[in-house]
């Protein structure tokens, strides 16, 4: 083999190794990737019952309610328009609290709930997702 | 007074870096030949002066000069000092501002003690440095200026975020932009090469220590970022595959990738346009990293210190640089001569097959960390990516990946036979084995991949050490010692995940004073309940006694902080490690009086992951150890003795 054959076929395994990677990751991601609904979405949307996605809001003010001793908590997610409510197995992350941005890991039961898995809460003071914000923004005109 | 000499200082510097491309450009043209010599001395001034403006910053911060707006926004006159000089970074502004500064340093390191280089690919080497500083000049200076005032003065700061108040802060984030600078300096020194077409063993020496370096401070940056989330987050995760963690993973699998295609270089005199790309992907990949943190497009866990504006402004510098390197490497990469050949089955051959399969695993984890991202700036559709499409993605690429590893370095380079390969890795396969046999007979029922993971951890560890076997260890030199432990530790490590995934017992209690719960080999009581101050927080104080079986009872303490500026809780986790685990203890929030939640974890083997991660890195350090003895002081008394033969 030439030297320059031995290039040529180096640069064509990297690019079919490559784009076969991204083929790859493209057809995984049909299967894998939780899709991101706030309350209003999920109205909208159909969601199977049992499908996995994440959920956010802002935690409904005085909607905490724990039982069993603080292990399972019940509460609901708002975003200005819809409501859902909420059941969590667990001991909540450290930045979950009323009126506070959070993001529900799980799937919706027979009964409407969303029975979440993991729960992330926002991590900075000033942070909130973008489109959330933009969501309350609206609500807050709406309400003026 | 200490703002305003910051912020010359900063000014000073960004004309210095743009001296230093000018002069390097300049430098490059035969008319301006003696330029040359003038580079190295500008480069040295730079990283002074963009010292000296950080040496500022950090003194703001140390005395909590809360006229100054950066000060003011992000710390607090309350804090313990430690947290206020960690706190320095601990914002965007800052964490740019130490950005430069460590590429400064990188740029003058470069100019002082590089020796093998030729000056002509020095000095484009420096004149690139120079060009990459300048745009993170202009971002600083334009659009983050850390030193700017604040009128009127606040009787007090607003605080860092409690999650970064923690020793991790003052070591995390430096240890990660050392890694990222590295990769530029790598990355500077293959556009100098392209430029001088000087593309050769040589070069890939000089540039070796550098890849080095950067590869284990990202490792140990990685390692440590990965066991910070884990006690401080309190979730009993060690990696959340959150797109601030990928944005370091990234450039740490193309390093890797570079790490071992640069050896064939240098070596060998192979894969010479392979080297050269892979350095502009290691850099593309550190600026990206750099992208995804800072320009606040996330929607993570990790989301501090962000501002939406900002990324515009990355993003055209992400553009330019990349689109700059890889135009220079479509005109250029022609011009470069072909390296030595070799055969499939070989040491270069199995180099290549780590390289593909590191590139999989690199565009797997980057399409699952942009696709939410492009996604939903074309659609607005929002979406995740998380550990199931990681994991069952990169997962078996990754255990293919170490079962290559172990075969690779029983190559012979240039060309081998199959069937000695095979012979060699026969003891290796019998470990392998032994170790299917045991997991087939004590731990059936576990997930498939751990199964696989602590398989093939087995066999790869065994292997990982044959390079030694039947060799004289006393000549054996310190750069194939590295190896060994970095393989080995990449063993380690992998048998750490896995067994953390397939044994992991988990229980969550209400727990009364008094009463008594169970977790894998230990019994935990709880004794009592109270309220503790600290200097910026209280907290709510869990005195739980642990027992092991019929050991000796002793008594731990996980605490629910609850912070006053800003206003925010966190939980400190208990962990108590024992030689085959760790027991992880977490205390919730209360419903009444009478009963707590507590979480309690029995994770064994858990702590191999960082072992292995600390393994990994210092197998690094020892090899470059060994690599700039021989390369860099051999080349020199190469040189010496040529001249004193002339």
């Amino acid at each position: 083999m030439k030297a320059k054959h031995q290039r040529l076929s180096l640069a064509l395994a990297a690019l079919v190794v490559v784009i076969g990677a991204g083929l790859l990751a493209v057809s995984a991601l049909k299967d894998k990737a939780a899709y991101f609904y706030s309350p209003a979405d999920l109205k909208r949307e159909h969601v199977e019952i049992g499908h996995a996605f994440r959920l956010g809001g802002m935690v409904a003010d005085k909607s905490i309610q724990r039982e069993s001793g603080g292990t399972l908590v019940r509460f609901t997610v708002v975003d200005g328009a819809d409501q859902v409510p909420v059941v969590f197995r667990g001991i909540t992350p450290d930045l979950f609290k009323e009126r506070s941005g959070v993001i529900a890991e799980g799937s919706l039961n027979a009964k409407g709930q969303f029975i979440a898995t993991n729960l992330l809460a926002k991590h900075d003071e000033k942070y909130m997702p973008p489109k959330l914000s933009g969501k309350l923004q609206k609500t807050d005109a709406v309400k003026q | 007074m200490i703002a305003e000499a910051g912020l010359a200082a900063l000014w000073l510097a960004a004309a210095m870096a743009l001296l230093q491309f000018a002069l390097g450009a300049l430098g490059l043209t035969q008319r301006h030949e003696a330029v040359k010599s003038a580079v190295a001395p500008v480069a040295v001034a730079h990283a002074l002066l963009t010292g000296m403006a950080f040496i500022c910053l950090v003194t703001l911060f140390l005395r909590s000069d809360m006229s100054v707006l950066l000060v003011a926004t992000s710390s607090h006159s309350a804090k313990p000092w430690l947290y206020k000089l960690a706190g320095t970074w601990g914002n965007h502004e800052g964490s740019m501002l130490l950005w430069v500064t460590i590429l400064g340093i990188g740029g003058a390191t470069v100019a002082l003690f590089e020796r093998v280089l030729n000056k002509r690919t020095k000095t484009a080497t420096l004149a690139s440095q120079g060009a990459i500083s300048l745009g993170f000049y202009a971002f600083l200076l334009f659009s983050s200026n850390p030193f700017a005032r604040l009128n009127p003065v606040p009787a007090d700061g607003q605080g860092l975020n409690p999650l970064l108040q923690d020793p991790g802060l003052a070591f995390h984030p430096p240890t990660l932009y050392m890694g990222y600078v590295g990769m530029s300096v790598a990355f500077s020194f293959a556009v100098g090469a392209l430029i001088t077409r000087d593309v050769g063993p040589a070069f890939a020496r000089a540039m070796r220590p550098w890849i080095l370096g950067a590869w284990i401070f990202l490792t140990m940056g990685i390692t440590a970022g990965s066991y910070w989330a884990y006690y401080e987050l309190g979730w009993g995760g060690w990696w959340f595959w959150d797109p601030v963690e990928n944005a370091s993973l990234m450039p740490w699998l193309a390093a890797t990738a570079l790490l071992h295609s640069v050896t064939v270089l240098a070596t060998r005199d192979g894969l010479r346009a392979w080297t050269i790309m892979l350095s502009v992907v290691a850099f593309s990949m550190s600026m990206i990293g750099t992208f995804l943190v800072r320009s606040g497009i996330l929607t993570s866990v990790h989301s501090f210190a962000v501002d939406p504006t900002r990324g515009g402004f990355i993003l055209l510098l992400l553009a330019l640089y990349i689109g700059g390197a890889m135009a220079l490497f479509a005109l250029r990469i022609g011009t470069v001569r072909e390296g030595t050949q070799f055969d499939v089955v070989s040491r270069e051959g199995a180099l290549v097959f780590n390289n593909l399969l590191l590139s999989v695993i690199l565009v797997i984890v980057l399409v699952g960390t942009l696709y939410p991202l492009v996604l939903e700036a074309l659609t607005g559709t929002k979406l995740s990516v998380g550990a199931p499409y990681f994991n069952a993605t990169a997962g078996p690429v990754a255990l293919l990946l170490v079962c290559g590893m172990s075969a690779g370095p029983l190559m012979r380079w240039r060309r081998d036979n199959p069937k000695l390969v095979i012979e060699r890795l026969a003891i290796p396969v019998l470990v392998l084995g032994a170790a299917t046999l045991l997991i087939a007979l004590f731990a059936g029922s576990i997930g498939i991949l751990p199964m696989l993971g602590l398989i093939v951890a087995a066999g790869v560890a065994a292997a990982s050490v044959a390079p030694l076997w039947k060799r004289n260890l006393k000549r054996t030199p310190l750069f194939t010692y590295g190896m060994v432990v970095a393989h080995l530790g990449c063993a380690v490590s992998l048998a750490g995940m896995a067994a953390d995934s397939a044994f992991t017992k988990e229980s969550l209690l209400a727990m009364q004073i008094g009463q008594t719960g169970q977790v894998g080999p230990y019994s935990v009581t709880l004794k009592g309940v109270s309220e503790i101050p600290g200097p910026n927080w209280s907290a709510l104080d869990a005195e739980l006694v642990v027992q092991r079986g019929t050991g000796t009872p002793f008594t731990v303490h996980p605490q629910s902080r609850t912070f006053k500026d800003p206003p925010m809780e966190t939980s400190e986790s208990a962990i108590t490690t024992a030689l085959d685990g760790q027991l992880y203890l977490v205390v919730g929030a209360p419903t009444d009086a009478i009963s707590f939640p507590i979480r309690m974890w029995w994770k064994p083997f858990v702590t191999l992951i960082w072992l292995g991660g600390i393994m990994i890195a210092f197998g690094g350090i020892l090899s470059l150890f060994g690599r700039v003895d021989r390369d860099l002081f051999g080349f020199i008394k190469l040189l010496r003795r040529k001249k004193a033969a002339i």
